[in-house]
């Protein structure tokens, strides 16, 4: 078995009602796996703006080399 | 663009000085000789197809992606990426041990850090990838032949990719630059391992009107046989864009991986890798890596909708047709006219008539790419 991690996470209890709510129809069988999903998404989405990609100069140029040499670039 | 699955894009490759000093010291350790699907995961991993990944699953992992279809660490991952060894190989290693990986012609190319040695149980690992136990299923098949034991570690590959088609050949790392500097900002990748059809053609197009660019990413390695033999795929894609497809709009270069049958979790395995060649949207058909009848028509597509966190936007094509009447390609949505107008893409049916020698309709298969195809004497995979 999979060494899970699991932890139990406080919420007030009306924004529990509005989640139980808001799962209706989603064919989410707990309130878990529901709030698992929407962190996921929203943990996600924030990652997505926090990362950079870099190539030092040396490295594109050395690319752009090799597919200007295979005809991918003109 | 979208950024590297997991956050960064891996390259284990070694650099040229380095290269040389572990080529000289892998002469003296144990090694592993690696068919030639394992020795294209490890140049998966050393590119950064695979990223995050940068060798193969330790336990933990392992047992993560079966039962989670995640990482240890959350990140979406659907495959387990291992490395099987006999029970004797296993006898002779130690973890902590440097051990090198030769090629299948035995030739060194990569050191593997042993970080755990670990058992397996192959029906479980088969029952969580495929969903069945049934040894009819290839990839089931392929597991219960594994050896009964697993290293799990960190690889380091030596300076030089091993690839019979340098051409078509690209890593991650080159994608992201050609698509940079193409100012492609959105790109759909498209998965293949078949001759294109119009019926490809019309899916390609269609979401590449929403796009900046397409990705066009044939899989080359085993096959089975009577599928077509890589280099027919390759030079039949080759004429297709440079008669019909515009320079600045569509790249093609070749993914070096086996096909493992998986249905939906290959298929978000397949979108992970387009997403660390920079794609942002992918292409899933229907019954997408699917074989015989273990998954739904749509499963591949549905699984798309438990992955909040993937970061790529699937691109969901029902099946589509020819309509006589349309004059062409359609689907569902947009044609209105009968069965009786229509006539399906069988991929069985063209490979059957150019058996025969015969060219496929035009309307089924552009005439050039026939002629292609047709030029080649040996189109297919043979038995072995």
């Amino acid at each position: 078995m999979a060494e899970k991690n699991y932890t139990t996470v406080s919420i007030p209890k009306p924004l529990a009602k509005k989640v139980k709510k808001r799962m209706e129809g989603t064919g989410f069988n707990s309130m878990s796996s529901y709030v698992t999903y929407v962190l996921r998404q929203v943990i996600s989405s924030m990652e997505e703006e926090d990362q950079t990609e870099d190539f030092s100069e040396e490295d594109e140029e050395k690319v752009k080399e090799r597919l200007r040499a295979l005809g991918y670039l003109d | 663009m979208s950024k590297p699955h997991g956050g960064t894009l891996v390259n284990q490759i070694a650099s040229d000085k380095k290269s040389e000093r572990l080529k000289e010291e892998a002469q003296e350790m144990k090694n592993i000789k690696l068919d030639s699907g394992l020795r294209k995961d490890v140049q998966n991993i050393a590119n950064g197809v695979y990223s995050p990944l940068t060798g193969f699953l330790k336990r933990n992992d392992f047992d993560w992606v079966l039962e989670e279809s995640r990482l240890s660490d959350d990140t979406p991952w659907t495959l387990p990426i291992v490395l099987d060894i006999t029970k004797q190989r296993r006898d002779e290693l130690s973890e902590g041990e440097e051990i090198c990986l030769e090629t299948e012609n035995g030739k060194p190319f990569a050191t593997l850090d042993i970080e755990e040695l670990y058992g397996f149980d192959k029906k479980r690992m088969a029952r969580e990838i495929y969903g069945t136990e049934d040894e009819d299923h290839p990839g089931v098949q392929r597991t219960m032949n594994m050896n009964d034991h697993l290293v799990g570690g960190d690889i380091v590959q030596f300076k030089e990719n091993s690839t019979d088609f340098e051409k078509f050949h690209l890593t991650p790392k080159e994608t992201r630059i050609l698509f940079k500097e193409k100012g492609w900002r959105s790109i759909v990748g498209f998965q293949t391992r078949n001759v294109p059809h119009m019926g490809h053609e019309y899916v390609q197009k269609t979401a590449l009107s929403f796009v900046d660019g397409i990705f066009i990413n044939p899989i080359i390695g085993k096959k089975k046989p009577g599928d077509y033999r890589d280099e027919v795929i390759l030079d039949a894609y080759d004429t297709l864009m440079g008669e019909y497809y515009l320079k600045d709009r569509a790249v093609m270069s070749i993914l070096e991986a086996e096909m493992r049958y998986a249905g939906p979790k290959e298929a978000i395995f397949h979108a992970i890798m387009r997403k660390n060649f920079g794609c942002t949207h992918f292409i899933v058909g229907r019954d997408h890596a699917g074989v015989g009848d273990y998954y739904g028509p749509y499963e591949a597509q549905d699984i798309f909708n438990k992955f909040p966190d993937l970061d790529m936007t699937p691109v969901h094509f029902k099946s589509f047709t020819y309509c006589e009447k349309c004059g062409g390609a359609v689907d569902g949505h947009i044609c209105p006219h009968d069965d009786e107008h229509r006539e399906n893409f069988s991929g069985t049916k063209m490979r059957n008539m150019f058996k025969d020698g015969k060219t496929p309709p035009e309307h089924m298969m552009r005439p050039e790419v026939a002629e292609t195809v047709l030029e080649h004497d040996e189109k297919f995979v043979k038995e072995e």
